[in-house]
């Protein structure tokens, strides 16, 4: 086993009554990526700027690169790479001024040949000064790396860095980031997208401001021992009306032409489903439950314990 | 429904303003609370016939006589002696500084030479520096004299002594044309400045909190001093621009006289701004929005304006307004740069106003940086 990049137990932050994030612990391996996924206002952001020591926890603790993140917060700014969730580098500046800036706060030895290294990876060489505002989403998302980057962290953070940018601009930005961690940057994303959380080595939910799963994503699958089924032919609307309140029937989302249902007892969910099967005449056939179907399994399971 | 105006499209926008404006508690609270404040505060404290003004005497011999002026002088309303018995150099030292408006001055043998009906003189300098202070006094003077000797001949039943054998020689000291321009442009550098370094150092910290640049200022390993300062330097040189250009039009447009050493000038500016700009740094850590630190700006500048003596005189308003004006450093600017520039004092005269801003410098920095939030709490 590896030494712990991220290492922290039982944080929690509260605003007014209301606990944003509840005793939340995580162990992140270094060279790992972890994923860090979770609903609108479950907490990720307020997590990930705890640990940035951004925000003061009102319980627990933990060590980030081995510093104490109430304590040595300094030491921590000063390796760890964050890149926020909205773009939040000067706009009114230019490229080239913003990674000069970066690379002064820093107190980088060679800042010049650090920029233009950086300016060269990213291919922006031409367009240096041009003024970061008028950048696309696309290529502020890749300044924003870069320039997180530059001073070479040993973790990067990242909140929903990939949030309204095109699948290919995404698919290139995991690759970068693959190519980081295969240098030894350990990585926590947050995000929303399923296809990105299978891209990573590991992953945390979060719901509410409390973890309910971690692991692999095939762990994350296994361990919500969930039946998936798909119902397929001519009346699958009579059979998602029919299957609303039926025992067993946890969740039925249509899916092009056909339709999934869910359920966490396998024997119920088939007397249910194969009684409607038999009524209106549409196919069974048992899938694979997606990662997806574990998430929203776990949103729904959560919002249960809050009541 | 008209397609042009329709009552229910306008009363749909006028309720979403209202509730913004309930939603926004501070320029809620600066809009029904400051127009009182202020009226209270300022129809009180502002007096452009100013009375009670500070004066010293100097008489070596206090009798009768004397003490008969002294008192006539303060029945006038316009006089109130804080220094009963000083010595020339005591006086000339206070009317520099701006303590007293007046030195009245009564010669050894202004008793005798009442007493034997010969011509007596008494000397009353005014610091004319702002010239409307110190017309109502100079106004009343001519009748002061003769009635007063004729009270104090009439109890000693001389009844030749007093027929206006009184001279009064008034001199209007540092500006005695009374051109009111050389009291207002040196009091204009401090407002000048004063505004716009407020308001720009103000907008610092709450721009980047609106532009979402903060958490990523404050991912990054800078303290807060380096913050401050690297906040407040860029607008230090802004007012070093204004100043050259303020103080180059006063003697080239307005041909206001430099009296004083243009050392001491330049450092009593430069203490003056840096308050200010960490003035304007101190609101930036309060405010949240830029509206916000916009209105504290202005909540701060208009009492300034009209408490420091820069708008009406300092010695007339009435004391407790005076210790108000205390706690706003273009006061105390006011009284450096019209004692150096206008009466030539030099930096010991003036260390009371040199110490005052200083203590604002270091009080609203340490404040600055006890306010400023290390994170995002």
């Amino acid at each position: 086993m590896s030494a712990l990049a991220i290492s922290v137990q039982g944080l929690t932050k509260r605003y007014g009554d209301k606990t944003v994030v509840d005793a939340v612990s995580m162990d992140v391996s270094e060279g790992e990526i972890m994923g860090f996924l979770g609903p609108n206002g479950s907490g990720k952001t307020t997590t990930i700027r705890l640990m940035c020591g951004l925000l003061e926890p009102d319980a627990g603790e933990g060590r980030v690169l081995g510093h104490d993140i109430r304590r040595d917060r300094g030491a921590i700014k000063r390796n760890v790479g964050y890149m926020t969730q909205r773009f939040s580098f000067y706009e009114d500046l230019t490229i080239a001024e913003n990674l000069n800036f970066v690379a002064g706060v820093y107190g980088m030895e060679q800042p010049r040949q650090a920029v233009r290294d950086t300016l060269e990876d990213l291919g922006l060489i031409s367009r240096k000064d041009q003024l970061a505002g008028s950048l696309s989403g696309g290529w502020k998302q890749r300044l924003a790396l870069a320039a997180c980057v530059m001073h070479r962290p040993k973790l990067l953070i990242l909140d929903e860095p990939t949030a309204g940018v095109d699948p290919k601009a995404r698919r290139d930005f995991w690759d970068e980031i693959h190519r980081l961690a295969v240098d030894g940057l350990t990585v926590l994303v947050s995000t929303h997208y399923m296809d990105e959380a299978e891209r990573c080595h590991r992953i945390s939910y979060i719901s509410y401001g409390r973890l309910v799963a971690q692991g692999t994503t095939e762990q994350v699958v296994r361990d919500a021992g969930l039946t998936t089924l798909v119902l397929s032919g001519e009346h699958i609307n009579d059979a998602a009306e029919a299957l609303r309140d039926a025992p067993g029937v946890e969740q039925i989302a249509p899916f092009g032409a056909s339709l999934h249902v869910v359920g966490r007892h396998k024997q119920t969910l088939m007397t249910s489903v194969n009684r409607v099967a038999q009524s209106t005449g549409v196919t069974v056939t048992p899938t694979e439950t997606s990662l997806e179907d574990v998430f929203i399994q776990l949103m729904g399971q959560s919002k249960d314990n809050m009541l | 429904m008209s397609r042009h105006f329709s009552f229910r499209r306008l009363w749909a926008l006028l309720g979403k303003e209202s509730i913004q404006m309930r939603r926004d508690r501070l320029t809620f609270a600066m809009a029904l609370g400051i127009p009182l404040l202020q009226l209270m505060l300022f129809g009180f404290a502002i007096n452009t016939d100013p009375k009670e003004l500070p004066a010293a005497l100097v008489a070596p011999t206090q009798d009768r006589f004397t003490r008969a002026m002294v008192t006539s002088l303060e029945l006038t309303g316009y006089y109130r002696f804080i220094a009963p018995n000083a010595t020339a150099e005591e006086a000339e030292a206070m009317i520099s500084r701006g303590d007293v408006l007046f030195v009245v001055t009564v010669p050894s043998d202004f008793g005798r030479r009442v007493q034997r009906n010969e011509l007596a003189t008494i000397l009353i300098e005014a610091d004319a520096t702002d010239p409307s202070a110190a017309s109502g006094a100079m106004s009343t003077l001519g009748t002061v004299a003769s009635e007063a000797l004729q009270r104090e001949a009439g109890n000693t039943s001389d009844s030749s002594a007093g027929h206006n054998n009184i001279s009064i020689v008034t001199h209007r000291r540092y500006n005695p044309e009374g051109i009111t321009q050389y009291n207002i442009v040196p009091g204009l550098l401090g407002v000048i400045l004063q505004l716009t370094m407020v308001m720009m150092t103000a907008m610092a910290l709450t721009r980047e909190i609106e532009r979402g640049t903060m958490e990523n200022l404050l991912s990054m390993p800078a303290t807060p001093i380096e913050i401050m300062l690297g906040k407040v330097m860029p607008y230090l040189a802004v007012g070093g621009v204004q100043v050259i250009v303020v103080l180059g039009a006063a003697k080239a447009v307005f041909g206001i006289p430099f009296v004083g050493s243009l050392s001491v000038i330049l450092a009593g500016i430069f203490v003056f701004v840096l308050s200010l700009v960490i003035l304007g740094y101190l609101i930036s850590t309060v405010a949240r929005t830029q509206m916000q630190a916009m209105q504290m700006t202005f909540f701060f500048f208009l009492p300034s304006l009209l408490l420091s003596g820069f708008m009406f005189p300092y010695r007339g308003m009435p004391v407790w307004a005076q210790y108000l004006g205390e706690i706003f450093p273009l006061t105390h600017f006011l009284r450096l740069i019209r004692s150096v520039m206008l009466k030539g004092a030099d930096a010991a005269t003036v260390a009371d106003s040199f110490l005052a801003l200083g203590g604002f410098v270091l009080l609203l920095a340490l404040f600055s940086l006890l306010r400023f939030r290390k994170t995002l709490d």
